[in-house]
């Protein structure tokens, strides 16, 4: 079964199975996305997007540590305000709370991992969500859970550190299980695919990249 | 909806003193040995196991075999302990409607799991472990939920106990595949049980094979 949800205007161009088995560097990689970012979004978004992901692509553990920051950035913003955005009451106000916190502990907990391995963390960016009610934030929350979903999965393969991956995995577990619920919010299937796909970073800068102000 | 007040005997274990968090907090080489000293059917193997530091790893190479086969064959195991249950409760007439579709659904993608494990343990060269013969207690819809909350989510906390001790990129990029999966079914059930969908909070917690093994041992036949 194709999850259809995944195939957003906003995600355009992303290929979820879309492997890069090429020899490209990670640099490369993120670079021909900002470019192609670049092409789709405007040439005025490419200098800042491309400047950001080189500096996320470099340093191993932790350029895949502040990839990883930067998407619970913006769920942690994303969350927080829908608390007073979506119109939400009753069980969707309960669990956008719980998501928050979630989020916000992932958003703390990176930090300080990559902190303790000598890394900088990114700084918090801009962001910009254009929704409206309840039905708008529960299909962006439904895009970003997903995303986060196949994003960890896509990157945790080349993680180097087993405390890291250990890490990577207890998140990525957190952010199915919100994908899951969100879903169910949405009358959707809540496991669409017996796989989740996994996203190359590349693809997920991309996506979100609308959502960088 | 309320949660049931008889425990089934896997929900019980999980709710023990004994319980998979209290186990993680106590964490090392003590908790793990407690658990091997239980694991075993046949009492010649567990007194001579060897404990490791990484929460049991040494079971699954007794049981399943070494490396990245061994784990993938233990978490076939589990696989097909999860496909049979939902095929159960399938059969069981138990369930209608949304939750009949949810439960077909989920059972479909564990049958997945266990093609894909399979074909997995194959192209490393290793033997597919056999499929076990299954017993599950299917008394009310509301026990039978409970007991698919907590295989799920001991499920999705058996993947993330291995996937650090997984070696080839490959085989981990399929086993977290599947880790994820997990954890949607799992939080779909707790949603249905009126549990939190994040019962160990932002960070999943893992679990080691021993743990698992013991929690999945009652309904192994054979």
């Amino acid at each position: 079964m194709n999850d259809q949800e995944l195939a957003q205007p906003e995600l355009a161009g992303v290929g979820i199975d879309a492997a890069d088995d090429g020899d490209f560097s990670r640099s490369e990689v993120i670079l021909k996305g900002a470019l192609a970012a670049g092409a789709v979004y405007g040439a005025m978004s490419v200098a800042p997007f491309v400047s950001r992901a080189l500096a996320m692509s470099e340093g191993g553990d932790v350029g895949i540590l502040n990839f990883a920051l930067t998407l619970e950035y913006l769920e942690s913003t994303f969350y927080k305000e829908a608390k007073r955005r979506a119109g939400a009451s009753g069980e969707l106000k309960s669990l956008i709370d719980l998501v928050a916190r979630d989020e916000d502990e992932h958003v703390g907990a990176l930090i300080e991992t990559i902190k303790k391995l000598g890394g900088k963390p990114v700084a918090e960016p801009k962001f910009d969500f254009p929704y409206n009610g309840t039905a708008g934030f529960l299909k962006l929350a439904q895009t970003f859970e997903d995303t986060g979903v196949s994003a960890y999965n896509g990157a945790a393969p080349q993680i180097k550190s087993k405390e890291v991956l250990g890490a990577a995995g207890s998140i990525v577990q957190v952010e199915a299980r919100h994908a899951a619920a969100i879903r169910l919010q949405n009358k959707q299937e809540p496991s669409p695919e017996a796989f989740d796909p996994s996203l190359e970073e590349a693809e997920v800068l991309k996506a979100v990249e609308p959502f960088i102000a | 909806m309320a949660v049931t007040k008889e425990p089934n005997a896997l929900a019980r274990i999980a709710k023990d003193p004994v319980s998979r968090r209290k186990f993680i907090a106590l964490g090392g080489g003590s908790a793990a040995a407690a658990f091997l000293v239980a694991c075993g059917s046949d009492s010649s193997s567990t007194t001579t196991t060897t404990t490791t530091a990484a929460g049991g790893d040494a079971v699954i190479e007794e049981k399943f075999g070494k490396g990245d086969v061994g784990i993938l064959n233990y978490a076939l195991t589990l696989e097909y302990l999860e496909t049979a249950f939902y095929a159960d409760v399938v059969k069981s007439g138990l369930f209608k409607g949304s939750d009949l579709a949810t439960i077909r659904k989920f059972g479909s993608e564990e049958a997945e799991h266990v093609a894909a494990l399979t074909g997995f343990v194959k192209k490393l060269g290793g033997k597919p472990a056999p499929k076990p013969k299954t017993e599950f207690p299917l008394k009310s819809a509301k026990s039978v939920l409970e007991l698919a909350g907590t295989v799920e989510n001991l499920g999705a906390a058996a993947y993330l106990g291995q996937a650090a001790n997984i070696k080839a990129a490959e085989v981990l990029a399929a086993a977290l595949s599947i880790h994820s999966v997990e954890g949607r079914h799992a939080a779909t059930l707790n949603t249905l049980l009126g549990e939190s969908i994040t019962p160990d909070g932002a960070f999943a917690v893992p679990a080691g094979a021993p743990e698992v093994l013991k929690s999945v041992e009652p309904f192994i036949v054979s």
